[in-house]
């Protein structure tokens, strides 16, 4: 059977009624306690999503809160130093707080408040959902608690250090590989125990199907921006523009590409490979991972033969996962997006390369993606344009680029 | 034909006394000695269940958690579990034994073979952590055709509407969620309002058998002994940690234990 997307709906409403997409992605496979948690908030979101007043103060806050747009800029100097396709940025990590993880948080708080909540909790990886969902707390009026692995706090300073300036707790989580894959777990026994006072907020497009929508509907915005810098730079969609994003949970690539679903614009996603020669990649999509469940959904997830989930190693932490959202495990089965993986030393390669280059400096996450811009790009010609979201700042990878590179340049 | 598993609870309301059921994970600490815990316990306790350990489990608290580590670290497989399953079985054919875990397993294995596997070794029944209702329904029926109960599981947030659907698909047993907690969590509502939900859910079709299970010690068994059965399962998990923390034979320190539980609730 060959899956299909459907045109002109949205790709998060294009499940079945057991929110599953393709018949095979997704779901809610979930413990009865959170039942209820969950579909009061897939009620309350679904009536929130079509309240005008709504929608109006999500837009307040994106603008005077998050910042819109986030800037759309051409990389003269790379474009030129590679030869081949024009190379521009979409710089998310211009959005507050320096990453795209803003969106869902903010969307997040302002559902808890119209649900009456008084607490917040997340998981974090790189540290970038958890600092700004302990800002958006702050502004809010929330309390806020945020779970994270005892190797990502070692590896992430600079966000860990923001969160507690935000007046956060951070929960160290010291279970299995102390990484994103276990605040997840540890977030998700959390809420069991403590839904009727806290609302969740997962940190990407992961998890039950309302988290996946929530999320993928807040990171929305980065396209709703960029089709109109687009069309305001070449007056129209060019031709086969081909969208590199990087992918650990997917969320800034479903924000990235959502907008163009219905164009003929490419997308390409970028997982992170992992050390060169390591088996213990993070890119399910690209190596050929079987279905199974994960954190509440069904996704192409790296496990063993039993279904016990695989270890993955990254030097981002933000990609560490091992799975990835229902929604690309679907775009990819559908052909709407294609998966690649850049390895740890790609990734740092085109780091370096891009902030000497040119005035931002992409995280190790978004550099992920830029390895595959460098690769692509002089294969192209020059009238094929390629845009990189770049949605995280290198800032919080200071320490480990340091230690890698022997300096941090920017 | 009757289940063991009904057939223990009418044993159970003859002698005016819950069913004890306690829950303790395959390959805990080791697959021989789960088996000669399962052995020792079937001793005091009606209905033995029995985890299959995922390493991502989203509902369980640090005590199984680090029961289903340490039988994960120890290289427990899915087949282990049925040989264990097979083995007590033997000895105990009457004893009616529930498998317990996360889908993720059933679904590589795939559900009829895993289904099939417990046939041949003998399970009498399933809990699956993370498949709610109506998702469930399909593997359900699965069971009923294998002569397997499904148990389908209420929480305290549970709506009455979804309770009664729920308890209407219901087989020969079904297990409340004292609170909003995973498992192992400190019993924070009081023995009094468990009984009162408990007896809302009665209410609803008195015939099923209703056992409540999360955060019960050997503290708060006596105060919900009314009830048709009672689970536990982190307490155990804890005494296999602590005992082999203090060097001494987890099985002979389980039995004490489950035998003081029994005698809580006679």
């Amino acid at each position: 059977m060959s899956l299909k997307i459907k045109k002109g709906i949205p790709l998060i409403d294009q499940h079945d009624k057991n929110f599953m997409y393709g018949g095979k992605f997704g779901g809610n496979f979930i413990p009865e306690t959170l039942k209820k948690p969950i579909d009061d908030l897939t009620r309350l979101f679904s009536k929130l999503r079509k309240d005008k007043k709504f929608l109006r103060e999500r837009d307040f806050y994106f603008e005077n809160y998050v910042g819109t747009p986030t800037p759309f800029i051409k990389l003269e100097n790379l474009s030129d130093y590679l030869g081949g396709a024009k190379i521009y940025a979409k710089v998310v990590s211009e959005a507050n707080g320096g990453a795209h993880k803003i969106y869902n948080a903010t969307v997040h708080c302002l559902i808890a408040k119209k649900a009456g909540k008084k607490f917040i909790v997340g998981d974090t990886g790189a540290g970038y959902a958890g600092k700004m969902l302990s800002m958006a707390a702050k502004k809010f009026g929330l309390k806020c608690k945020i779970f994270m692995g005892a190797k990502d706090i070692k590896r992430q300073r600079p966000n860990v250090e923001a969160i507690k300036k935000n007046g956060a707790s951070i929960v160290p989580v010291t279970s299995g590989s102390q990484t994103l894959v276990d605040a997840v777990s540890e977030c998700m026994r959390y809420w069991v125990a403590n839904n009727d006072t806290t609302n969740l907020c997962v940190g990407s497009t992961v998890g039950p199907n309302i988290f996946i929508k929530i999320c993928a509907w807040s990171t929305a915005q980065i396209s709703r921006e960029l089709i109109k810098q687009v069309k305001e730079e070449f007056g129209k969609i060019p031709s086969k523009m081909k969208l590199l994003n990087c992918v650990g949970g997917g969320s800034s690539a479903m924000g990235f590409w959502n907008e163009f679903m219905d164009t003929d614009a490419e997308f390409i996603g970028v997982e992170a490979g992992g050390p060169k020669n390591s088996k213990l990649h993070a890119a399910p999509l690209t190596n050929g991972s079987k279905v199974g469940i994960l954190h509440g959904a069904a996704q192409y997830v790296i496990q063993d033969k039993e279904g016990q989930i695989g270890s993955t190693e990254s030097i981002s932490a933000g990609l560490d996962y091992p799975g990835i959202s229902p929604l690309h495990c679907f775009l990819k089965d559908t052909k709407r997006a294609r998966y690649t993986s850049a390895s740890d030393e790609e990734a740092l390669e085109a780091y370096k390369l891009v902030s000497k280059l040119e005035n931002i400096s992409p995280s190790l996450e978004p550099s992920h993606a830029f390895a595959e811009a460098i690769k692509l790009a002089p294969k192209l010609k020059s009238s094929d344009v390629i845009v990189v979201n770049s949605c995280g700042d290198s800032l919080k990878d200071k320490d480990i680029i340091k230690q890698k590179l022997g300096a941090y340049i920017r | 034909m009757k289940s063991k598993i009904a057939s223990i609870f009418e044993k159970c309301k003859k002698e005016k006394r819950p069913a004890l059921l306690t829950y303790t994970v395959a390959g805990d600490n080791t697959k021989l000695n789960s088996l000669k815990i399962l052995n020792t316990i079937s001793k005091h306790a009606d209905i033995l269940e029995l985890g299959f350990p995922h390493n991502t489990p989203i509902a369980d608290g640090g005590q199984i958690q680090g029961s289903s580590h340490r039988a994960l670290k120890n290289g427990l497989k899915l087949k282990d579990v049925f040989e264990i399953v097979k083995k007590f079985k033997q000895k105990n054919p009457d004893k009616p034994l529930i498998l317990m875990g996360y889908f993720n397993l059933i679904y590589q294995n795939g559900e009829n073979n895993f289904l099939n596997n417990c046939k041949a070794s003998g399970v009498d029944g399933c809990i699956i952590v993370d498949l709610p209702y109506p998702e469930n329904k399909k593997f359900a029926n699965k069971c009923k055709k294998k002569s397997i109960t499904f148990i389908q599981l209420i929480s305290p947030t549970t709506p009455l509407n979804r309770m009664k659907k729920i308890i209407k698909d219901s087989h020969d047993m079904i297990y409340y969620i004292s609170m909003l907690s995973t498992t192992g969590g400190k019993l924070k509502v009081s023995p009094k309002n468990i009984l009162r939900n408990y007896s809302k859910i009665k209410k609803i079709n008195p015939k099923k058998n209703l056992v409540i299970g999360f955060g019960i010690t050997d503290k708060t068994i006596s105060a919900l002994k009314s009830a048709n059965g009672l689970v536990i399962g982190s307490m155990l998990c804890k005494t296999i940690t602590n005992s082999l923390k203090m060097r001494q034979n987890p099985v002979t320190k389980l039995d004490k234990v489950v035998y003081n539980l029994k005698n809580k609730i006679l």
